[in-house]
Parts: C-alpha cells; sequence; structure tokens
C-alpha cells in the first residue's frame, strides 16, 4: 500500500488553502476569490484575536467544565458508583443464597463507559466540531488537532481521562498554538490529564520520605515520553541514564487526590515528600534540587534543544505539506523555530510562505477527523444525532476523538489511513452522510463550489452520471479531490 | 548460570549445534508441498506496548524471580495458581487454552528472546520488530510481506495474498505482496451500484485507493457470507481488549479457512504497555493475556481441519523491567517471550538459554537478558513452513541479518 500517487493532481491554490491549511470548502466559499490571494486568505484566520480559544462562557458552550471541576465531577462519580456497587453486593448475595444458591455471583456488571464522564467528553466533543465545522478555512483549528495528537492523552486510560481530555486542549493546547512552544510544553507537563496519563502521579523518587515509608519508587514513562516524543525526538542522543534522571526529576509532579490532602482534589499539586532529593542530570547538565523549579528548568533547556527544533520542524512539514516532506522546507521551520525561541505564530507564517507548501501535489489522505469534518461542512445540517454520529464514525475509521492506541498518538502518514478497512469503511459514511442529507442540492453544483474548476474531467463526469442525487453526493464526498489535500 | 528449561529433552548443545550446523549445508526447501499434502498456514500477532515476558510465561524455579517481579509475579501456589509448563516455567493462568495446547505438543514458547533493536522505545522498537530491519528507520513494507513477494510467482500461497486484520494495515505485512485488509463491521453498507462507481472513479483517477477500496469490499464480501454478524462492534484505535482480539480472530480465520482464502496474516493487538498496576495471575495484564488467549482458541476452531498445518506466532517489541517499578508495574525492557501455537508446531517445548535473573545476569543490570534473537524463530517458521532458504531470509526478509540463523525444528 506504499505506492505513490500515480496520477498527481496539480495543486490548484484554492485548494491547497482550503483542503492542505484548512478543513475543506464550505457552500458559498467564492473560490475564484481565495485564488486571487490564497496566503492572504489563510493568513487572515491568525489575525483574529483568541482564534484558537473556546469560551465556556459563551452560551453555545455552556457546560463545559474546566479540567478541576471535570476531574472532581469524575472522582464523585467513582464513589457514586463504588457506593452502587457495595450497596448491590450485599443484598444480592443474600438473595442468591436464599433463591439459587447455585448461581454465581454476579455483581461486577458496570457500564463500559461511565456516563457522567461519557457526558463530559461528549459535550467537549460537540465544542471541538462547532468549532472545525464554522472555521474558515481551519488553519487554526488544524494546528489544535496538531499538537493536541503531539502531546496526546487517551481517553481510554480511565475515566477521569475521557473527563478531562477536552479541558486539556482548552487548557494547555489552544492558548499556545500561536505562541510559544515552552509555554505549551510546560503547560501540557503540568496538566494532571497528562500526569495521570502518563503515570507520573505514581511515581516516587526512592529517596524521597513518602519513597522511604511506604517503599514505592520511579516510573519512568513521562520522563521518557517527553524526551522521545514531546521534544528531542528518539535517537536524538539521550541514554537510558537520562531518562531515570529525568524521571527523578520530575517526582512529585502529581494531581491532588479526592480527600484534598494535598490541595484542591484535581487540581496540579507538586508533593516535595515525594520527589527525589538532590541535584540531577539531564544531557550532561547538572540541575541542583530545587524542588519543582528542577524538572521546569529542564523542560525549559529541551524546549530550546536544536534536536527539538528538528523533530518539531519535521513533524509539521510532515502534516501540511507532504509525508516525506521537502528537506529544505524542514531545514527552513527550524531554523525559524530556533530564531525565534520557538514562537508558533512565526513558524505558522513560515509554513503559509513556504513555496513547498503550494507546490507540492495534494496527496496526502484527508485523516478520518479532517475527513468527517469537511464532510458536514460539504454536507451541511443533517439528520444526524451529532456528536454521536461523528464520534461514531472516527471510531469506525481508527481514529476516536482523544482516544489514540498510543503516546505517540495516531499515525500522520498516508499508508496508515489508505488501508483497504479504512477506504471501504469512508464508502459507508460517505453513503450513510448522503442518505441522512436533508436538503441535498444539485450534485454538479456542489461539486463547483467545493472543488471548483481544477476538478478532473472523470470526476466531474462520475458525478453528472450518477442516479440519484444521493448517489452523486456520495460519489463527490469520495471523490481523490476530497480525500486528498 | 544457564540453564536450559526445554521438554521434552533436548539438551542446550542440541540447540546450539542444529544452529552452527547450517553453516554446514545448504537449506532443504520445502517446495513440495504438494507430495506431502501440506497447506501450510503462518498467522503474526504483534502485541504491541512490550509484553512482560516474566509475567506471562514465569520462570517459577528461578529463585530470583518472585523477588524481582514482586506483587505481580506468577506463582504455582495462591488463589490463582500459574499453570506449570515444565520444572522450571508456568503460563499465566489467563492462558488455559495456551496451556492445553502446551500440553498436546500444539503449543511453544521461546523465552528470553528479543529483536535486535536494545533501546527502549516502543515506536523504533515496533517499527524494527515488524520491518525486519536490523535498526530503526523510515520503514515502510514489514518483513511478513517481503516474505509473501520472496515465494515463487504462481505460488498458491503468494496468490491468495496477505490477510490484515484491524483498521490499520500492521507495517508487518505492508509493502509490494498484495494483503487484503479485515476488521469486524460496524455501519450499514452501501449497495453495490455505488461502490462500482467509486471504484471506476478510481480506476482511472487514483489507482492507489482503487486498489484499496477493491480489497475492502472484496474482504467485507467474503468475511460476512457467514456468521459475523453486523451487530459487532468495530475496535477503537486498535484492537486492544479482549473481546475485539477474540472478534478479529474469529474473522480471520473464517477468511483463511477458505480454499481460496490468505495462507498468510498478521493481527496487531494493542494495549500491552503496563506501567502502572499490572497485576499477575490476575488484572490488565491477565485480561489481556486471556484476550489473546481467546484468538488462539479462535484460530483453532475457526481453521477446523485446516488447524494441523497452521502456525501461530505473538511478537512484541521488546521485553519490561524484571524488576516492578515503583508504581506495581514495570518499564521498558529487553528480553522477552515470543509465543508459538497452532497445530504445524512442535510443542509442548519451552526454548531458553536461561540466563537467570541474579543483578550481574541482567540486561544493563534491570531487564532479562536476551539470548535469543526473534529474527531466528521467525526464520525458522518461514524456511519451515514455507521453504523459504536461509540466503533470502537473511537478506531479502531480514536485511543484513545472516548471522542469525533460523531456528530449526519449529515445526513438527
Amino acid at each position: 500500500m506504499a505506492a505513490p500517487v500515480s496520477i498527481s493532481v496539480s495543486p490548484n491554490a484554492a485548494l491547497v488553502a482550503l483542503n492542505r491549511f484548512g478543513f475543506g470548502a464550505k457552500p458559498g466559499d467564492d473560490l475564484g476569490r481565495i485564488a486571487a490571494d490564497p496566503r492572504g486568505y489563510v493568513k487572515a484566520e491568525l489575525k483574529q484575536q483568541d482564534i484558537a480559544l473556546i469560551f465556556p462562557d459563551d452560551p453555545k458552550n455552556a457546560g463545559l467544565l474546566d479540567s478541576t471541576a471535570a476531574i472532581q465531577a469524575s472522582m464523585a462519580a467513582a464513589m457514586e458508583r463504588k457506593a452502587a456497587r457495595d450497596e448491590k453486593a450485599a443484598p444480592t448475595m443474600r438473595t442468591m443464597a436464599a433463591d439459587d444458591p447455585a448461581s454465581p455471583v454476579e455483581t461486577k456488571a458496570k457500564p463500559a463507559v461511565p456516563r457522567v464522564e461519557a457526558d463530559i467528553y461528549r459535550g467537549e466533543a460537540q465544542a471541538r466540531f462547532d468549532k472545525a465545522l464554522a472555521a474558515t478555512p481551519g488553519f487554526v483549528e488544524r494546528l489544535v488537532g496538531f499538537w493536541s495528537n503531539h502531546f496526546c492523552v487517551s481517553a481510554a486510560k480511565a475515566p477521569v481521562v475521557r473527563a478531562c481530555a477536552g479541558a486539556f486542549e482548552r487548557e494547555a493546547i489552544r492558548p499556545f498554538v500561536l505562541g510559544r512552544f515552552a509555554d505549551m510544553l510546560l503547560a501540557v507537563e503540568h496538566h494532571p490529564a497528562m500526569l495521570f496519563f502518563l503515570d507520573n502521579q505514581q511515581s516516587i523518587g526512592p529517596d524521597s520520605r513518602a519513597g522511604k515509608k511506604r517503599g514505592r519508587g520511579l516510573n519512568e514513562n513521562l520522563a521518557r515520553e517527553i524526551l522521545e516524543l514531546h521534544t528531542l525526538g528518539v535517537g536524538s542522543g539521550y541514554a537510558q541514564a537520562d531518562v531515570t534522571s529525568f524521571a527523578g526529576m520530575l517526582t512529585g509532579w502529581t494531581m491532588a487526590g479526592r480527600e484534598g490532602r494535598l490541595g484542591e482534589p484535581g487540581t496540579f499539586v507538586f508533593n516535595a515528600n515525594a520527589h527525589q532529593p538532590g541535584k540531577a542530570m539531564l544531557l550532561g547538565k547538572t540541575y541542583p534540587d530545587g524542588g519543582m523549579g528542577q524538572a521546569e528548568a529542564a523542560l525549559n533547556d529541551i524546549a530550546r534543544h536544536p534536536a527539538t527544533a528538528r523533530h518539531i520542524a519535521a513533524k509539521l512539514a510532515r502534516h501540511f505539506i507532504a509525508d516525506d516532506p521537502p528537506p529544505a522546507a524542514v531545514a527552513r521551520l527550524a531554523a525559524v523555530f530556533t530564531k525565534t525561541d520557538g514562537d508558533l505564530r512565526s513558524i505558522a507564517l513560515t509554513l503559509i510562505d513556504m513555496p513547498e507548501a503550494w507546490s507540492t501535489p495534494l496527496a496526502k489522505l484527508r485523516s478520518p477527523f479532517d475527513y468527517v469534518v469537511a464532510l458536514r461542512r460539504a454536507v451541511g445540517s443533517t439528520a444526524g444525532n451529532e456528536p454521536q454520529r461523528s464520534l461514531r464514525w472516527l471510531r469506525a475509521l481508527g481514529e476516536p476523538l482523544w482516544q489514540p492506541p498510543g503516546p505517540n498518538g495516531f499515525a500522520d502518514q498516508t499508508d496508515a489511513w489508505a488501508s483497504a478497512e479504512g477506504l471501504k469503511t469512508r464508502l459507508d459514511i460517505a453513503w450513510q452522510a448522503a442518505k441522512q442529507a436533508d436538503d441535498i442540492g444539485d450534485p454538479n453544483e456542489m461539486l463547483a463550489s467545493l472543488i471548483g474548476a481544477s476538478v478532473s474531467a472523470e470526476t466531474r463526469q462520475a458525478i453528472s452520471r450518477a442516479e440519484s442525487r444521493q448517489q452523486g453526493l456520495a460519489l463527490l464526498l469520495m471523490a481523490p479531490e476530497f480525500q486528498r489535500r | 548460570m544457564s540453564l536450559l528449561c526445554e521438554t521434552p529433552s533436548l539438551s542446550r548443545r542440541a540447540v546450539l549445534m542444529t544452529g552452527g550446523a547450517l553453516f554446514a549445508w545448504a537449506y532443504l526447501p520445502r517446495f513440495a508441498r504438494a507430495a506431502d499434502n501440506r497447506d501450510p498456514r503462518l498467522i503474526v500477532i504483534v502485541l504491541r506496548g512490550a509484553l512482560d515476558g516474566l509475567s506471562t510465561i514465569g520462570p517459577v524455579g528461578d529463585p530470583d524471580y518472585a523477588g524481582l517481579h514482586g506483587d505481580i509475579a506468577v506463582s504455582l501456589s495462591g488463589a490463582n495458581p500459574a499453570l506449570p509448563l515444565d520444572g522450571f516455567f508456568a503460563v499465566n493462568p489467563a492462558m488455559p487454552v495456551f496451556a492445553r495446547l502446551f500440553k498436546a505438543g500444539q503449543a511453544a514458547v521461546v523465552h528470553a528472546a528479543a529483536t535486535g533493536y536494545r533501546d527502549r522505545s516502543h515506536f523504533d522498537g515496533q517499527d524494527v520488530l515488524e520491518s525486519g530491519l536490523p535498526g530503526p528507520g523510515n520503514a515502510t513494507t514489514g518483513w511478513l510481506n517481503r516474505a509473501l513477494a520472496s515465494l515463487p510467482a504462481g505460488d498458491r500461497i503468494a496468490k491468495a495474498g496477505g490477510l490484515a486484520v484491524g483498521p490499520s494495515t500492521p507495517l508487518v505485512i505492508r509493502g509490494a505482496a498484495a494483503v487484503l485488509g479485515w476488521a469486524p463491521q460496524a455501519l450499514p453498507t452501501p449497495g453495490d451500484a455505488l461502490a462500482e462507481r467509486v471504484l471506476d472513479l478510481y480506476n482511472h483517477r487514483d489507482p492507489v485507493l482503487a486498489a484499496a477500496l477493491q480489497k475492502g469490499l472484496d474482504a467485507d464480501r467474503m468475511a460476512m457470507g457467514g456468521q459475523l454478524d453486523g451487530k459487532m462492534m468495530k475496535p477503537r484505535g486498535g484492537l486492544d481488549n479482549a473481546a475485539c482480539m477474540r472478534q478479529s480472530a474469529r474473522g480471520a480465520a473464517k477468511l483463511m479457512a477458505a480454499d481460496d482464502g490468505p495462507r498468510i496474516a498478521a493481527l496487531a493487538f494493542d494495549g500491552w504497555d503496563t506501567h502502572v498496576n499490572e497485576g499477575g495471575a490476575t488484572g490488565r495484564l491477565a485480561n489481556l493475556l486471556g484476550g489473546l488467549d481467546g484468538a488462539f482458541e479462535e484460530f483453532e476452531t475457526g481453521l477446523g481441519s485446516s488447524w494441523k498445518d497452521t502456525a501461530i506466532v505473538a511478537i512484541t517489541e521488546f521485553g519490561r523491567t524484571a524488576r516492578i517499578n515503583g508504581t506495581v508495574g514495570t518499564d521498558h525492557g529487553t528480553g522477552t517471550v515470543v509465543l508459538l501455537a497452532g497445530g504445524a508446531i512442535k510443542g509442548g517445548r519451552v526454548i531458553a538459554d536461561w540466563p537467570g535473573l541474579k543483578p550481574a545476569q541482567l540486561y544493563e543490570q534491570r531487564d532479562l537478558a536476551p539470548t535469543s534473537d526473534v529474527r531466528g524463530v521467525l526464520k525458522g517458521l518461514l524456511a519451515d513452513q514455507f521453504g523459504l532458504s536461509a540466503a533470502v531470509l537473511g537478506d531479502k526478509v531480514f536485511p543484513e541479518s545472516a548471522a542469525v540463523k533460523p531456528m530449526k525444528n519449529l515445526i513438527a
């Protein structure tokens, strides 16, 4: 499946602006106007104040909880579930004993996804979809998706992560996507969602007071993934000793528990009792013991490391330009990263300005999230029950929201998504969306407004010959011009 | 201390000699399959996240094991005793099917095994495991696909192609040889008319998408023809729970049991990265092992009369620390197990040049030291099931691995 695209679609500037940088056209978009100044069209989004933020006090986002409230709600729900189980267990056993001594005691039935957490997750998903559906063209939301996947947590880890995954993105990712990389890194690694996801809340310095008393010790998961995935990148020269030492520096970074012994439940706290005392080495530099400041100093250093600049530059170029990005483009992004001290707005502007972004064929397959959003933008209002329907689609496509299979996030290469199963599922979804669309106009006109004059003769012909409007719409949603970006 | 733990009675020396003897004569291919009437199948299950081999197949006879592996060590006593395999090793009680197959001579273990990769990144480790390359890098094809592509053109197995199970194609089976993709189905399907039109458009405009979609449609038709019903849930990101593992094995077995179905398949099961509260005889790891055990059972049942010619191998990128970490789990390590099952396996043996678990015997004083190369096991299976020569295996399938000899006598 690794074959290259055998027919390269010559990149039309309006489609580059809409599809490479955004979530695709919406009915009514003027492709001619966009093509007249495609870079300006994408940059306009960056000029809007607070464009990346989702405000919980906006009435349409009513009900979104900050991570502390979400975690506390999850903690409370966990207590209720436990109480319910305990209550159920006792009488059940009595009943069993009386009625049917032979039948096994079955009291452990618990819902696969607890309701409170699932409700919060759904609300957050709705807000994320709303934002992506409305964005023009969606470059900033694409950046949010990129960084959220780079610094991913998984809702599958535990109910509490399901509850706070959306808040994590709003609090630790969105405020910084046009800010400084080091600030985002610090916000992410301080966030309870990440500390929980990568087990740091349980990591204890062996020589700390808590470590000596409880006989527990280090868990190096967070330290390793920070170095390997979040900053320097694998193979960039750190050793096992760096991982172990950095894990010690990060001990004490935790989340206050339900009882509130360390602080407001569900908030970040530094637990000095669990912190490995003493100085520590990372990448040949010695960090004096400074409590929480020790790991913060290290994070600030590795955020500015040349390996981090290269790692981030390569990932961004791979995401926006091509699976094998032009080395010159990567080098330029890395240079801007270093020169601007990781200013992500400058890097975004560099991406828009690079000639490679406008000359490389539109060959990447849209990721499932991008595909579902583009499809919903194209189809407009539908009868589907949202966001459940979109979330179901993402699961079927292998990219469930905020639930990657590992801390390296979802794949960002065409090969991973252009699978037999993936394409078959896209066909099912295109058909379902077309069937449920309330008001389908002329598919030929939709084609003109969504893909425009650069469409291939074959795609145009296939749609014009469709046997129904629904089939024509489904064909449009499956067209190579709609799948690739 | 170096101890060989293998039943019934092969000595360590014998194992070493079979390795060395390969220098002496060319490998005997088994291309005369029509004559011996075998119809071999090979199923590769990739366990992503690094399986704790010491909790899967516990060296209960090693005096240092219980101390190192602490509360999560499996044990022959207690409420959930491990199931003894021989006098030294015991399998996690979550795997009764594997234990039964082992007793019946249809399952085996290679312990203290690792690929050539010695760092501890999951993603590089998986790349090395699945690509078969000597180190991490830009891996785009997998060893199983290259093995398939190395079979003589027109060979029945080559013509049937490979089978990839799950929402995305595991790297191990990506490459030039034809691969069918399939995953349990959840959404309502459109009629053939739309599919034909989209395929026609792709054939004209986008052959890569055309090939993928065609395979997806074919696989669905085949697998859905039988008992797999549409109510089955599609797995999320990966196959990481027991029910999904079983389900995907059931579907794969059905596809592979067909006369013209694929003979080579790859599945990837996620979720083995047990840093916290790993559990021992019960708990998180045990639940996953139960799913893997269920997959073995589904293959045994679903393949029917073909089971006797089938080899299943479960592999993982590396093992986990011998000593439990501060959170009753284990961190990334090195040596681990390879599990073999199937009617074709010469089973009932734990094959291990056991390195011991004393501090000085551990790799970098933390991990089970690797004494067998996973590639040797895989080469042995490919050689005996499909007659691939040591030269092809050492060059094309596992590049730059001529020094790693195919392990002999894995197939009955």
